[in-house]
């Protein structure tokens, strides 16, 4: 076993514990630092493959930027435990079963194919950061100034949704 | 030839004035109508004269009848050519002369009698309207155009029977005429097709240059010819009021009194006989059909004549009078002696047109009444009127030298020589010429003598004008002399009518020299003394002070004219219209249509009521459909991957 | 090495998991968060497959999924916070305006 499985291992377990944990908390707060707990791991895990840029960001904007926000409308709206209401019929019997599903075909087509995927190169041999910025500014250009359109208009669309009413 | 070569201009100049009174003539005063009226038919007539004259030029060359192919009409692959062709031979000129003559006569006579009346200028357009029916039904020169002129004046008779049409019955009985005739109607369209399917084409010419090669049918046998025959004559029945579909007739003395001399007496009812003598080729190739003519017409001349004799209303006497003639017409015809029932057609439009336009002066003078019971005594008030019907009904009768003896006498004499079944025939015949007599002179008498059974200080008795005795006159003057055609062949002479028809018939029908010579003389012998004791009856009945009785036992019955309606009603009509109610229109219409119809409208509400609980609004429950949409979507693009694992093949 | 497979199996662990969440709990934002736990499910996969490939396609898509995530989360919340404020509880099952 070496020691990239072993890690591997670990960064997965603290991922899978914390997706979990979100699943079973009851305070939204708790959630929330369980996907915190979730972010950090897959930050870890974008390192073990290689992609540190990807990684630096995930923490920066997931973990600084998305989730901070999260938690402070969590304080905002002064969210308590949840309310144990179960309105939905379907939602009961059926969702267990469908998320089993879905998953089960994601994994079943991942397993099925596992001969196909070339083996993965050394992690040294992908230079990510260059490349990455190579390619961001090349082929997805458009689609980068477009994200960037994008951030503009959800901050204006945050801030006229938030305003008081005068 | 102008005329000749140019025939669609007889019918066309009535369709004119009738267009022109039609559209325009609501504003116009009387007289700017009867000039369009009365001078389309006019001169219709003198077109008729004019085609008739260059005609026998033409016949004197050619000696054969004149064909005119004008427009094609129906052209459908090489099947089946139909075209507006109109022809005229020596049947023709006869129809034509006796239709365009006693047509004007007739419009002449309106003017006066009408002329107190709403919608002048209606009555008019359609009088001229089947003028123009008429005339392109005898001009016809194959099946479909006479079929036209045919359903054509079935149409003027619903418009000008129903012209007082405000009156409920006189609705009723326009309707109960075209309806009856549709009847009828379907029976010649059916003989139509049969003649169709048989000789690949419905032009006359052909169709009986053709026939006439084909062996006879049999009796008995019924043949193509024969099945065709009887369905063409079923087609008669209806438009010339036999037994079983008269029963439109009588009703029609709800239209006005010239309508029931134009189209009831002279003119449209003669259609039938006309039909059977123009396919007389035909017919003479089919005895079954023949002998089913000559009996429906005895029986009718007989059944009709029966319940004439009992009838209060002056023109319901006139009508049974005339299903009686038509009777007559149709036995000439069956038994072969086709010109005889044509020369019966041209005295009986005379005197009966004679009749019904006195009737309709009688009316006139009487302000209206029609029941004879409420009449009487009138021959020293209106003396043109009184001698015009008597010339009339002396002409009906049978008394020679008026003209229907002569037609009669023939129509007879051809009876009596059938093998088989002839005597019968005229004995049957001669029963209905007694009767006829007597139930005419009953008219006269309860009309014209005896003391006055009306209220003078209500009824004002007056002469009619001129426009309409003139024509009275001429009538009269018809009427004695219309037969005197034939007159000459009584002392060894020619009988000059049976020889101008000849081209058409054949030879004349009367064969046998001497011996049959003599029996035609005897018989009519017997004929006039069976006029004289139906006058004698008559006199004898209604000649002192008469009252009408009450109606119990046979009387009752005659007078109900065998409750014909009735049964009729109880058995075809009322269950038709029941079926109509309550089958076709609840059980189908309703029932089946509509409920198909709203039952998908209810249907989609249901199903609609049902999915509508999808709609929760419970987002958690939209989540899952959103999570079954995702694994659809999956489970779709990743089939390749998973299916062939899934039954362990190889990859 | 760590074979891509397993990856891709914690990656289809991760997004079931977020399935299950976004079913199951009733408090919107923690709705959200499961949204943002697909995403990011969605995210390691992407990474994988550069990395199997060698190539740096993977990690742009990634950059871009972040920013939309950050975006949409920005603006999601300011609806919650809007609905929050009308109806005056987090519980999804509440918002039922939407009932036939």
């Amino acid at each position: 076993m070496s020691g990239a499985l072993v890690i591997f291992f670990v960064l997965a377990a603290l991922a899978v514990l914390g997706a979990v944990s979100l699943i079973l908390q009851r305070h939204p707060i708790h959630s929330a630092l369980s996907l915190i707990l979730v972010m950090v791991s897959l930050a870890g895990l974008y390192l073990l493959m290689g992609a540190e840029f990807i990684a630096a960001v995930q923490i920066i904007v997931y973990g600084g930027a998305v989730m901070v926000l999260f938690v402070f409308v969590i304080m905002l709206l002064n969210a308590g435990e949840e309310e144990r209401t179960n309105f939905s019929k379907l939602a009961t019997f059926a969702g267990i079963p469908l998320a089993l599903a879905l998953g089960g075909i994601i994994a079943a087509a991942i397993i099925r194919s596992s001969g196909h995927l070339p083996p993965p190169a050394a992690s040294g041999a992908m230079s990510s950061t260059r490349d990455l910025s190579k390619l961001l500014f090349s082929e997805f250009v458009y689609p980068f100034e477009l994200t960037s359109f994008l951030i503009l208009v959800a901050i204006l669309g945050a801030i006229v949704l938030a305003q008081r009413e005068n | 030839m102008p005329i000749l070569e140019n025939l669609w201009i007889i019918p066309l100049l009535p369709l004119l004035g009738s267009a022109i009174n039609g559209l325009f003539g609501a504003k116009w005063s009387k007289k700017s109508v009867n000039i369009f009226a009365l001078g389309s038919t006019g001169l219709s007539f003198a077109c008729a004269l004019e085609a008739v004259r260059e005609f026998l030029g033409y016949f004197e060359t050619v000696h054969h009848g004149y064909v005119k192919h004008f427009v094609d009409w129906i052209v459908a692959y090489n099947d089946l050519r139909i075209a507006f062709d109109l022809q005229i031979d020596h049947l023709t000129v006869v129809m034509l002369l006796v239709v365009t003559g006693v047509g004007f006569l007739i419009h002449i006579y309106s003017t006066g009698y009408m002329a107190h009346e709403e919608g002048y200028y209606r009555f008019f357009a359609y009088l001229n309207l089947f003028m123009f029916f008429m005339l392109i039904l005898i001009l016809a020169a194959n099946y479909v155009v006479l079929f036209v002129g045919w359903e054509g004046v079935g149409l003027c008779s619903y418009l000008l029977v129903g012209f007082y049409f405000l009156r409920h019955s006189a609705a009723q009985a326009g309707k109960k005429a075209f309806i009856v005739n549709r009847i009828g109607d379907f029976g010649f369209m059916l003989g139509m097709f049969l003649l169709f399917r048989s000789f690949g084409t419905l032009d006359f010419q052909t169709i009986f240059n053709q026939a006439a090669t084909w062996p006879p049918d049999a009796m008995g046998q019924f043949g193509t010819l024969t099945i065709a025959c009887l369905l063409i004559f079923v087609g008669a029945t209806g438009k010339s009021a036999q037994l079983p579909l008269y029963v439109w007739l009588p009703d029609a003395m709800e239209g006005p009194t010239p309508v029931s001399a134009l189209i009831h007496a002279a003119t449209m009812v003669t259609a039938g006989v006309y039909v059977v003598a123009r396919s007389h080729v035909l017919f003479t190739h089919a005895p079954t059909a023949m002998y089913v003519v000559a009996i429906v017409g005895c029986a009718t001349a007989f059944f009709a004549a029966t319940i004439g004799l009992v009838q209060s209303d002056i023109k319901k006497v006139l009508a049974y009078s005339t299903v009686s003639q038509l009777g007559y017409m149709f036995l000439a015809c069956g038994v072969g002696a086709f010109g005889a029932g044509i020369f019966h057609l041209m005295t009986h439009a005379f005197f009966k047109a004679l009749l019904f336009l006195s009737a309709g002066s009688v009316i006139h003078a009487m302000g209206g009444e029609q029941d004879m019971w409420h009449m009487g005594g009138l021959s020293k008030k209106i003396k043109i009127t009184y001698i015009c019907m008597l010339f009339g009904t002396i002409a009906i009768a049978g008394f020679p030298p008026f003209a229907a003896f002569f037609s009669k006498d023939q129509i007879l004499f051809a009876a009596y020589n059938l093998p088989d079944a002839g005597k019968a025939l005229y004995a049957v015949g001669l029963l209905a010429a007694v009767l006829t007599s007597f139930y005419m002179f009953r008219l006269v008498w309860l009309t014209f003598f005896g003391e006055k059974r009306y209220d003078e200080h209500h009824v004002h008795v007056h002469e009619s004008p001129l426009n309409m005795t003139l024509p009275l006159m001429i009538l009269a003057f018809l009427s004695l002399t219309g037969g005197w055609f034939a007159a000459p062949s009584l002392w060894g002479g020619k009988d000059y009518f049976a020889e101008f028809l000849s081209p058409v018939f054949g030879v004349a029908e009367a064969g046998g020299g001497e011996a049959s010579a003599s029996l035609e003389h005897w018989l009519s012998v017997v004929a006039v003394a069976a006029a004289l004791a139906g006058l004698g009856a008559a006199i004898w009945m209604y000649n002192k002070k008469v009252e009408r009785g009450t109606s119990t036992g046979l009387h009752k019955i005659l007078y109900n004219k065998y409750y014909v309606d009735e049964i009729y009603q109880a058995t075809i009509v009322g269950p038709l219209v029941w079926i109509s109610r309550k089958l076709l229109w609840k059980a189908v219409d309703e029932g089946i249509l509509d409920g198909v119809v709203n039952g998908l409208g209810t249907g989609a509400r249901s199903i609609g009521d049902t999915l509508r609980h999808t709609q929760s609004g419970n987002v958690r429950s939209y989540a899952v459909w959103v999570v079954m949409g995702a694994i659809v979507i999956f489970a779709i693009i990743f089939w390749p991957i998973l299916h062939p694992a899934l039954f362990g093949g190889a990859r | 090495m760590v074979p891509t497979n397993y990856y891709l199996i914690l990656s289809a662990i991760l997004f079931g998991l977020g399935v299950l969440a976004f079913v199951f709990k009733r408090n919107i934002i923690t709705i959200f968060m499961a949204i943002e736990l697909m995403l990011n499910a969605v995210n390691l996969a992407f990474v994988a497959f550069s990395q199997a490939l060698g190539k740096a396609d993977g990690e742009v898509f990634v950059l871009f999924v972040i920013v939309v995530a950050a975006a949409e989360a920005a603006v999601g919340l300011g609806i919650i916070i809007l609905t929050a404020r009308n109806r005056r509880s987090l519980n999804v099952e509440r918002v039922d305006l939407l009932k036939l």
